[in-house]
């Protein structure tokens, strides 16, 4: 492998239902700046059926060239038509680096393409950079040992050096409707017996899981102190007033008193809201991943050892339920 | 039906501690588990097993003591059991680890291969897709429920998705990945686990699998660790014991400050 042939950033843009993802968009931002730290392209590859309209929307949040697949194998994700068409696009194109969003689709993607063509893939990087030395290498650093540990991976031999990223992580640029770039069509050349292996019957889209919590500005978050359903109506109160979102961590989802798409954490959302209310959680490991990130957090809690003091920016030791009800009056008051 | 189940030995990261003086890890005492989502697989198996009497391998490649979840599985029903250990194999990243796997599967006889999702000391979730690759098998992720047709020897997959959920269909040989909160895994009976005892586990070495040394172990890994160091926490703000009274004027003053209310 001739490592000098490998050049530019590409981005997996992932559209559902026409819809891009917002994570597509984050991934560009980030591709925006290891590109220009190489002085190279940033490449969106949009796939799918009847998608071309997208392309713009790419342009404007950082790509230089939308590649365009349009073909009714891809009108719905399956792994298999996916892979075929990223890797036609990788053998032609020779990417140096490849951004996948870490979810469901990206997941499942991200692994069959990078054994496909035998290269590393990092996984849920929080990290991306060019290194500032003379190497200018591609340094990807992620959690490991459940959060505990963070570890920077390198992928020095192999090409493209890919990684999946999950949403919320990265910043997207604000949109530039005055950004050029390319748009082209890209053919592939299907293996429609390969792909035929696995029949899709149904997509069912489930309403109950519409609110993300990721995109909440602010959140009211609670633990096992909160322990019932009647509990968490006082959250629902407060995050009401403050014009939020409710959100758990895993120990009430497990415990069937919340949705697991309002979890926060390794195995549920990464959020970064500008303000994180963390009402009788204990901070395990797994729930600051994904939550630290907040731009203002303030703790409930009525053990004063609890380990979300230790990242919180306000932490006040007390019962969250008297004092939730209370702050929930005050703020009512003061609105009037 | 013969199936396959890929199972993983992983310390139990809930019961990881950080020393708060010194931010570094407590290692010490944290148990070995078989990893949930695996678990989860080896349940949907052993089910196809009381159903369709299905005949259930379990593999699984780590350290000599990983054998202690190969004899979990016996206890809980499967029939063979079979460790891929070797020093060879020492080192690997995903890519590396699922060749080794898939080397090891092409010697066997399956209708169904089934991982974890992921496991929980890594988080990746890319094994499970990778050994279907290597094998050139469909496969499908995200796994919520599996049902078979033996008239039409169909499985059908119901696959997790961020806003729902797909029906998806193949036929034998395939791999799926399964959750472990789909479904509840059984306990060990008390016979089981007496039998367990009497069970043969295979040790297989590298020699079993006929995988070029350049795709396995360190060796076949494309990635590796340049550092790692643990995990820097912002410093603490101000934590304070007051009246709830007293602490709802903190929340709202400091709220007002950030421009937050």
């Amino acid at each position: 492998m001739n490592l000098a042939e490998y050049k530019d950033v590409y981005v997996f843009a992932e559209q559902r239902n026409g819809k891009l993802q917002n994570v597509a968009l984050e991934l560009l931002g980030k591709a925006r700046e290891l590109a220009d730290a190489n002085n190279e392209k940033v490449v969106a590859m949009l796939l799918g059926k009847d998608v071309k309209p997208l392309a713009q929307t790419l342009i404007e949040h950082g790509a230089d060239r939308v590649m365009v697949v349009d073909n009714d194998l891809l009108k719905d994700y399956m792994t298999e038509p996916y892979t075929q068409a990223i890797t036609a696009i990788i053998e032609k194109e020779k990417p140096s680096i490849l951004l996948i969003g870490a979810t469901t689709i990206g997941r499942d993607l991200g692994p069959r393409v990078s054994a496909r063509n035998r290269t590393g893939l990092t996984a849920d990087a929080t990290k991306l950079e060019i290194s500032d030395d003379e190497a200018h290498e591609f340094r990807m650093t992620r959690p490991a040992f459940g959060g505990n540990l963070m570890a920077t991976i390198l992928c020095k031999n192999h090409r493209p050096q890919m990684s999946t990223v999950r949403p919320g992580v990265m910043q997207k640029m604000a949109a530039d409707t005055n950004r050029k770039g390319e748009v082209v069509d890209f053919n592939v050349d299907f293996n429609v017996d390969k792909i035929n292996r696995v029949k899709l019957v149904k997509t069912v889209k489930e309403e109950k899981t519409v609110t993300d919590i990721s995109e909440a500005k602010i959140l009211v978050s609670g633990g096992r102190g909160v322990g019932t359903k009647d509990g968490f109506a006082k959250l629902e109160a407060l995050a009401k007033e403050l014009g939020g979102e409710v959100s758990s961590s895993r120990a009430m989802v497990d415990a069937g008193v919340m949705d697991a798409s309002r979890q926060v954490g390794q195995t549920g959302k990464t959020v970064r809201p500008a303000l994180y209310m963390a009402c009788g959680i204990s901070g395990a490991i797994q729930h600051l991943a994904g939550m630290e990130e907040s731009d203002y957090i303030v703790a409930i809690n009525k053990d004063k050892f609890a380990p979300i003091f230790q990242v919180a920016d306000l932490g006040i030791v007390g019962d969250l339920h008297k004092i939730v009800p209370m702050l929930t009056e005050r703020l009512k008051t003061m609105q009037k | 039906m013969k199936i396959v189940v890929c199972i993983k030995q992983v310390p139990d990261t809930t019961e990881v501690r950080i020393n708060p003086v010194t931010g570094t890890l407590i290692r010490e005492g944290v148990p070995s588990i078989m990893n949930p989502d695996d678990k989860g697989g080896l349940e949907y198996a052993l089910q196809l097993k009381d159903k369709f009497g299905a005949h259930v391998t379990v593999i699984t490649m780590g350290l000599p003591q990983a054998e202690a979840i190969l004899r979990e599985a016996l206890a809980m029903g499967v029939d063979r059991a079979i460790l891929l250990t070797d020093r060879k194999l020492g080192g690997a990243d995903t890519l590396a680890t699922s060749s080794a796997i898939a080397g090891a599967l092409r010697t066997m006889d399956f209708d169904l291969i089934i991982t974890g999702r992921q496991a929980i000391d890594g988080d990746t979730a890319q094994v499970g897709p990778q050994i279907a690759e290597h094998l050139d098998l469909p496969q499908v992720s995200y796994m919520e429920d599996l049902q078979y047709d033996e008239a039409t020897k169909t499985f059908t997959i119901k696959k997790q998705l961020e806003d729902g959920y797909q029906i998806l269909e193949m036929h034998a040989p395939c791999v799926v990945t399964a959750l472990a909160s789909s479904v509840q895994p059984r306990y060990m009976t008390v016979s089981g686990i007496v039998d367990a005892w009497d069970k043969e586990v295979e040790v297989w070495g590298a020699d079993r699998i006929n995988v070029p040394d350049e795709h396995i172990g360190k060796a076949g890994s494309p990635t590796s660790v340049f550092k790692s160091f643990p995990k820097q926490l912002k410093p603490a703000g101000q934590t304070f014991e007051v009246s709830p009274e007293e602490a709802v004027e903190l929340i709202v003053n400091k709220l007002k400050e950030k421009h937050i209310i």
